[in-house]
């Protein structure tokens, strides 16, 4: 690799890149110690990234970041409401919430494509100002429809002498015990278990596919050696107890694992083409027979019932949830996650949209006690990764609009070149 | 199979609102031949074929009058698609080709061969699995039938333009069922050595039985390719004739034919040739679908130069690329001084005005009076009609007013008073306020850039007279440029044809119709006439 590779690898990845070496200066300053930092990690991995999956297929699509996300999860925020109204506890109660999400999420998702195909290229402001618009629905059904004209007899869910939904809904109460942790609940295991158990699912799995001859024996040997590998340095006392506080709740992430493969298995189906092809060029698509303005609808509806989904393993796992803030930094804090991985506004993949969850919680939970240490304030590290965030999906834009100056200027160049 | 003809277009007649773009054309293509469609800018060549492929603009705009025959069939053809699924293909003049996917992928869009799922069986058949070894496999047999031997697992992104176009011809004859092909200027962006193999392919396709229908304005193509040739002018049949009976000479003069008297009578005079005015140096504009390559010539002083050629063939590219306002290159001298490109001030202050093309987007101001408009490039490039107060000045409504009346009073603008507003202006008054403006800045050079687009006749008549009465009277050197020939041969001294962003050749306004038509397909007339008496 020359030099004029690395520079270009730097510059393509320039927010992933600052990403580390912010993590990197703040875990030094914050003064956390790693096995803290990592269990923080684990927990908000386990309720944060579905929601971040769940913007792939739009961009994707060529519809940018959906913001319009918010409005799924206020469609799993009306869900959990009435499935704690009616008693319906535990995995049956996270079930059922999600069952109910689905037609929602689908319906909100539906007027949203509808909305965004009357104003293509400009979906990601329009997706933003549609999450601000339905906020005000929000609350007008929060406030007044639900526990004025519908009434909610569950205690807790309406404070006396007040109208509408309390502030905070608590998804311990309820007959049924509430919905908290009714996934995370379910199979928690510590760190070493799941290695293993994961390992050993992917070295059986490259070792029946070189038998079924569809894997590469090259590919085979590296993966299962990785695998290997992970299981021996866990045997190290020292990197086994940087784990020890880990608690993983396998369900969730087996879940999320799924949504992965959903992303991936979808893009290898006649769908997934027509995703790619309208997100490329529409006019060729259209040219071709592609129903582009359905294409798009589809994907929304999808990102939308994802995201739902998505605000269901966050609230189950937060336990409770501001009634009326719980959805609006959603599509801000997941569109900036997918951005700090790598992704841009046109290409996203699984990995990207791990790694910069990863990336952008890992600054969350090292920011403000690196802050205090420093300024004696933990109140900066608090505005700096929110400061940072929007940062974050602005430089993104930007340079989205540079690169295509770039490559731009890079075809005149060759034409010039090839003329010559 | 029986019928005769595999397409047949009959009488058809297509109205834009009062506008006939289309009368009574007929279309008759055989099985297996390569029928060449010819015809000028405006000449009805796309509405017919936007009529052939069911466009949403026919339907939307009230249909057509007509039938159009498949394989002795009356059908009628709804959408692009349904074109498709009738067996029409197209291969388009712009790729309709995605960077991002493989070859195989654009071949195979939205035609992709699936095997059904677990999935695909609850949730339909979108989400059945892609066969990607099948379809590479038919991509391979395709691309194997035009000659290409690229890999088909490559990325259309950064592919040569020629490879593109073989890839896309490769997409139309992988559809089964295909009957005809339409072949849309396919060779305007291919080098020379990829041309031949074009046509080569061509012919080769038209061997298998598959009907082409060649739209182009390389008229040596035409001769090398085509078994039947189908000429329109002005949205009417001009004729039909068979390659073998025919020469390049008269396709060339059917193509441009005379369309009525001259608008505007002009006293024959000398060519002025004492003085250059403007000299033009290997000129290359980047103006998109207008691009100039490597343009060399003279404007002698006092003449008017007439710039004729085919719409995208670069030359409205010229005035627009010696204005600065696209990113240009080359040598310009104006009177004998150098005139640095890439700065439209520098060109304003240099005393060169343009009328532009562009009358709406870069002419006018719409929504501000006449009078504004005519002094809007002398007040901001000069600073005249300004009282100046140190660092800020004020507008002098008086002096403006008065120019402005003069302006309306010598060009006849039709108007109820300087503060009219010109958007309520008719194109015609419109134009004259351009040229006013255009005035105002005292130039010694004149660029005018289709004056007489979108207006009626009469205006055009004052526009061109008006632009007859400022070069003999006032002597100002005038460049105009347009697509309308008999509008260029009635005030012009000289007309230079540009064809693919090169001047092909300056010839005089009485030349033949045949030597402007050879000259607008990119042949050098005199050259075509000494090859063809060498080989008599």
């Amino acid at each position: 690799m020359d030099k004029k590779d690395i520079r270009s690898l730097l510059r393509n990845n320039a927010v992933t890149v600052m990403f580390v070496v912010l993590c990197t200066l703040c875990m030094i300053f914050s003064g956390q110690s790693v096995s803290y930092v990592i269990y923080e990690l684990f927990g908000r991995l386990s309720r944060n990234s579905f929601i971040v999956l769940a913007l792939i297929i739009p961009i994707v699509a060529g519809m940018g970041i959906n913001f319009a996300i918010t409005i799924g999860a206020m469609a799993a925020q009306i869900s959990v409401l009435w499935v704690i109204e009616w008693g319906v506890g535990g995995i049956g109660g996270f079930l059922l919430a999600m069952g109910m999400t689905l037609p929602i999420a689908a319906l909100f998702g539906f007027l949203i494509g509808k909305l965004l195909n009357k104003m293509k290229g400009q979906e990601m402001i329009g997706g933003l100002i549609l999450g601000y618009f339905a906020s005000g629905l929000y609350q007008l059904l929060f406030l007044f429809i639900f526990g004025n004209l519908i009434p909610l007899n569950t205690p807790g869910l309406v404070v006396k002498g007040s109208t509408g939904v309390a502030n905070t809904i608590d998804l311990n109460s309820g007959a049924g015990g509430g919905i908290k942790y009714a996934l995370d609940g379910i199979w928690r295991t510590d760190f070493g278990t799941t290695l293993y158990v994961l390992c050993g699912i992917v070295a059986m799995a490259l070792i029946v596919g070189l038998l079924l001859k569809k894997v590469e024996k090259k590919k085979a040997i590296i993966g299962v050696g990785t695998a290997a590998v992970l299981c021996g340095l866990y045997q190290i006392p020292a990197v086994a107890d940087l784990f020890s506080m880990v608690k993983v709740p396998m369900i969730t992430f087996i879940v999320v694992g799924i949504l992965c493969l959903f992303n991936v298995g979808v893009m290898k189906t006649r769908l997934g083409q027509q995703f790619r092809a309208v997100g490329q060029n529409r006019t060729v698509a259209n040219a071709s027979g592609i129903h582009v303005d359905k294409v798009r609808l589809i994907a929304i509806v999808i990102s939308t019932v994802l995201a739902g989904w998505g605000q269901l393993i966050f609230v189950q796992n937060m336990g409770s949830f501001q009634t009326y803030g719980a959805h609006e930094q959603v599509g801000l804090y997941a569109g900036a996650a997918i951005l700090v991985g790598g992704a841009s506004i046109r290409k996203a993949t699984n990995g990207q949209a791990i790694l910069g969850c990863i990336l952008f919680h890992l600054l969350f939970i090292v920011a403000p006690p690196a802050a205090k240490n420093l300024f004696g304030d933990a109140a900066i590290g608090e505005y700096f990764r929110v400061f940072i965030s929007y940062g974050v999906i602005a430089m993104a834009l930007v340079m989205h609009a540079w690169r295509g100056v770039q490559a731009r200027k890079e075809k005149k160049e060759q034409q010039e070149a090839a003329a010559k | 199979m029986s019928a005769e003809f595999v397409l047949e277009m009959k009488n058809i007649t297509k109205q834009y609102g009062e506008n006939t773009v289309l009368s009574d054309v007929s279309l008759s293509v055989r099985p297996g031949e390569i029928h060449a469609l010819l015809g000028e800018n405006g000449a009805g060549k796309s509405t017919l074929m936007n009529v052939l492929f069911g466009m949403p603009v026919i339907h939307t705009t009230g249909g057509f009058q007509g039938q159009v025959l498949l394989d002795g069939q009356e059908v009628h053809v709804s959408s692009p698609h349904d074109a498709m699924t009738k067996g029409i293909g197209m291969v388009h003049q712009e790729f309709m080709l995605l960077p991002g996917f493989t070859v195989t992928e654009n071949i195979k869009l939205n035609r992709e061969i699936t095997h059904r799922n677990f999935f695909s069986r609850l949730m339909g058949k979108n989400l059945e699995t892609l066969n990607m070894n099948k379809m590479s496999s038919d991509a391979r047999k395709a691309l194997d039938s035009v000659g290409m031997s690229i890999d088909e697992y490559t990325r259309v992104e950064g592919m040569p333009v020629g490879y593109m176009q073989f890839v896309e011809i490769a997409r139309e004859i992988d559809k089964t069922g295909v009957k005809l092909l339409v072949f849309d200027e396919p060779t305007a962006v291919l080098t020379e050595s990829e041309a031949t193999q074009l046509i080569k392919v061509m012919k080769a396709i038209a061997e298998s039985g598959i009907a082409i229908i060649f739209i182009t304005h390389r008229l040596d193509e035409v001769a090398a390719a085509a078994d039947s040739i189908t000429i329109l002018r002005d949205g009417k049949l001009a004729a039909t004739r068979n390659a073998k009976e025919t020469t390049i000479v008269e396709l060339a003069e059917l193509m441009i034919g005379r369309k009525g008297e001259a608008m505007v009578h002009t006293d024959p005079r000398e060519v002025p040739h004492d003085e250059v005015a403007l000299r033009v140096r290997d000129l290359h504009v980047d103006m998109a679908g207008e691009e100039v390559n490597g343009v060399s010539f003279d404007v002698y002083k006092g003449e008017i130069l007439g710039i004729g050629g085919l719409a995208g063939q670069g030359k409205l590219g010229i005035p627009n690329g010696i204005m600065s306002l696209y990113e240009s290159s080359g040598d310009v001298e104006l009177f004998g001084e150098k005139l640095k490109l890439n700065n439209a001030g520098d060109a304003l202050r240099a005393g060169i005005a343009m009328v532009s093309e562009d009358r709406k987007g870069v002419g006018l101001l719409l929504d501000q009076s006449i009078e504004d408009n005519i002094v809007f490039n002398a007040m901001q490039i000069k600073g005249e009609y300004l009282y100046k107060f140190g660092p800020m000045t004020l507008k002098n409504s008086k002096a403006i007013r008065a120019q402005a009346e003069k302006m309306i009073k010598e060009l006849d603008i039709r108007c109820f008073g300087p503060t009219q507003h010109s958007g309520t202006l008719s194109g015609g008054n419109q134009q004259k306020v351009c040229i006013a403006r255009a005035l105002v800045m005292g130039p010694r050079f004149l660029f005018v850039s289709e004056p007489t687009r979108g207006i009626d006749i009469g205006a055009k008549k004052l526009v061109l007279e008006t632009l007859v009465k400022l070069n003999r009277e006032q002597g100002m050197t005038i460049v105009m440029v347009s697509s309308e020939l008999q509008e260029l041969r009635s005030i012009s001294d000289r007309i230079a044809i540009v064809s693919e962003g090169k001047l092909v050749d300056i010839l005089s306004p009485d030349a033949s119709d045949a030597d402007f038509g050879l000259a607008m397909s990119g042949i050098k007339p005199s050259e075509h006439h000494e090859k063809g008496d060498g080989a008599q």
